[in-house]
């Protein structure tokens, strides 16, 4: 009896292991194809690449060391797209943690069920339209002809004549976070509320019999609570410093605010899809991954240290 | 003692209550925005700027010229198409990935495990793949929007893998012994108990897909295969340079806009109901998905 179960799942096995294989094949397959070989695109930083080369150029291409970000390193118009992507990031990420932090712990507070799920469904909506449209809305009201903005400022009296916000290099990054933060702040709350519906909530009522007032509450109860979702946020936020919003940037781009629009996400798809720079392009996304790389790991190693809590 | 605590305590009520529905408000205006000025006179429009609450004068004219236009008809049909398909493939293969990877005893899991999480750290970045797709000749077709995407990424596969794990080995076992094949099993058992996980992350799946417009940017050329965020793009771009430049609509618009619409006035009404009409899917299903979204943002978050 033994001996015969062994032997039918030994041979069942087998068949087992081969229909696994077989469920699993089109997603390996995909993944080699357009993950694994694509990876080749980290040689080109250090080849000299011409378009017309084709996919077997990129190996018998002549190699050009660190030529392609020398280059790179010396344009003038560098420092200036890493200062924009830096800015951008540092500042809408403070801005977009703290104000997520601030409204999760406020929808905490709504009492009724139902108008705190109402909050929710309303604030998450923009989340889910493209940045097309949300960014094409954003250029609208800010119109120097009868845009939403320019007619508020001078109803106000705070203007005379209309600011032509998007040809004003100036204004650039504060449309880019402001808009960021009006679409993303309802969905950002979601882990954090996930995380203080995890709060025990007997520690609310002890803190109660003892006369704690809500905002105490808030600040001594729930947010220590949640320091470790904070942390992680925090780690995230730090690891994707170099990533700019692509699709958000591009729309509110224009000739006239490139010189405090141009981040290195928008330079690489100008130098590398545009000009047909491909090595070139290559190398700031080479550069941009490694550097994303060193800020996680560290991050992740203060936060460790700081509070015990970290991705890994 | 208690009654003073009462009345503070409404008192923050309304203060929150206000809070909220000012942000709510904030939230919602700049489609509510959008919506109003694309049902708006040109006109009006040009004489006393965009309306703020509603319309100065209703008019469908806009509307008329963008339902009329075959370029967006066919836009919208591509954008369409492509979302199903890929929705509905990616679900199936990531997740049949992911039972096979789920698995405990399933043989050369080390050499998943290792081209699962090089995939997901490493990028060999937008030119590898223009080079990638020119040779495989999907460069510039429609295709270029259907296989790359037809697999949902390692993280994808994680989730799949943490919900997986927790239907009970009892029902495994019981379909084992009636003869069951791996297919019948994932098929007629795992896939239909993971349903919220799969709803979810389809829903992911079906708004990245009818919201991206940088394969389109990437990866293509020809206008008869341009999506419907991508022509929206092109729209807003032609537009958006045109009012930077301080010119008026009519001398700074694009062929575009004189292909949607001849009377050069209703040029920005018509931007206007092109982004409605192209938000609008979203907009419609996305109170009946919003539990959905949810509990995917949930699930996800569990993720060992």
């Amino acid at each position: 009896m033994n001996k015969k179960r062994k032997r039918t799942s030994i041979s069942g096995n087998k068949a087992m292991q081969f229909q696994l294989h077989t469920l699993m094949l089109p997603g390996t397959i995909l993944m080699l194809v357009f993950s694994i070989v694509p990876l080749y695109g980290l040689l080109l930083a250090f080849k000299n690449y011409k378009v017309t080369e084709g996919i077997l150029g990129v190996f018998t291409s002549p190699w050009y060391g660190f030529q392609n970000f020398k280059v790179i390193f010396g344009n003038s118009d560098f420092g200036n797209m890493l200062v924009n992507t830096l800015g951008i990031n540092l500042i809408g990420n403070v801005i977009n943690i703290l104000a997520a932090i601030t409204f999760s712990l406020l929808i905490n507070e709504i009492a009724r069920p139902r108008f705190k799920s109402f909050v929710q469904t309303i604030t998450y909506m923009p989340h889910f339209i493209s940045w097309v449209v949300f960014g094409s809305i954003v250029i609208t009201m800010l119109n120097a002809d009868g845009g939403f903005f320019n007619l508020l400022l001078q109803k106000l009296g705070l203007i005379k004549d209309p600011i032509v916000f998007m040809a004003q290099p100036g204004y650039f990054w504060m449309i880019a976070i402001l808009s960021n933060l009006v679409k993303e702040l309802g969905w950002s709350t979601i882990l954090y509320t996930a995380a203080i519906s995890g709060v025990d909530q007997e520690l609310y009522e002890a803190a109660e019999l003892d006369g704690a007032s809500r905002i105490q509450k808030m600040t001594r109860i729930t947010l220590p609570c949640i320091k470790g979702t904070i942390m992680i946020m925090i780690i995230f936020a730090v690891a994707g410093i170099m990533n700019n919003n692509f699709d958000q940037i591009y729309v509110l781009q224009n000739s006239f605010n490139l010189p405090r629009s141009q981040v290195i996400d928008t330079y690489i798809y100008k130098v590398g899809l545009q000009e047909l720079q491909f090595g070139m392009a290559a190398a700031v996304n080479i550069f941009k991954s490694a550097l994303a790389l060193i800020l996680l790991t560290a991050a992740n190693f203060i936060s460790n240290k700081l509070t015990d809590s970290g991705l890994f | 003692m208690t009654r003073i605590k009462t009345k503070k305590d409404q008192r923050f009520n309304v203060i929150l209550t206000a809070a909220m529905v000012i942000i709510m408000v904030i939230t919602t205006y700049p489609v509510w925005y959008c919506v109003i000025n694309s049902l708006n006179n040109a006109e009006a429009i040009a004489r006393y700027g965009f309306a703020t609450f509603l319309p100065q004068e209703v008019s469908f004219e806009s509307w008329r010229s963008v339902l009329k236009n075959p370029d967006i008809f066919r836009a919208f049909g591509i954008t369409l198409s492509r979302t199903v398909i890929v929705t509905v493939l990616q679900t199936v293969i990531t997740a049949m990935f992911a039972y096979g990877f789920s698995k405990r005893n399933l043989s050369g899991k080390k050499f998943y495990t290792v081209i699962g999480f090089v995939s997901m750290y490493l990028n060999g970045g937008v030119i590898a793949y223009f080079i990638l797709f020119s040779a495989m000749h999907i460069y510039n077709t429609y295709w270029v929007y259907i296989l790359p995407c037809l697999f949902g990424g390692f993280y994808n596969v994680i989730i799949f893998n943490t919900n997986f794990k927790a239907i009970p080995d009892s029902l495994f076992e019981s379909a084992r012994i009636d003869g069951a094949s791996e297919y019948t099993v994932f098929f007629k058992i795992v896939f239909p108990l993971s349903k919220p996980v799969i709803s979810a992350l389809g829903i992911f799946t079906a708004v990245g897909t009818w919201n991206d417009y940088t394969q389109t940017l990437y990866y293509t050329q020809s206008a008869d295969i341009q999506t419907l965020s991508y022509y929206m793009l092109s729209i807003t771009k032609a537009s958006a340079s045109a009012a930077a430049l301080g010119e008026t609509m009519s001398a700074g618009a694009s062929s575009i806009l004189t292909t949607i619409s001849s009377s050069a006035s209703n040029y920005k009404t018509i931007e206007l109901a092109c982004m409605v009409l192209s938000a609008l899917p979203l907009i419609i299903i996305y109170p009946f998905a919003q539990k959905f979204f949810e509990k995917g943002v949930m699930v996800g978050s569990v993720k060992g």
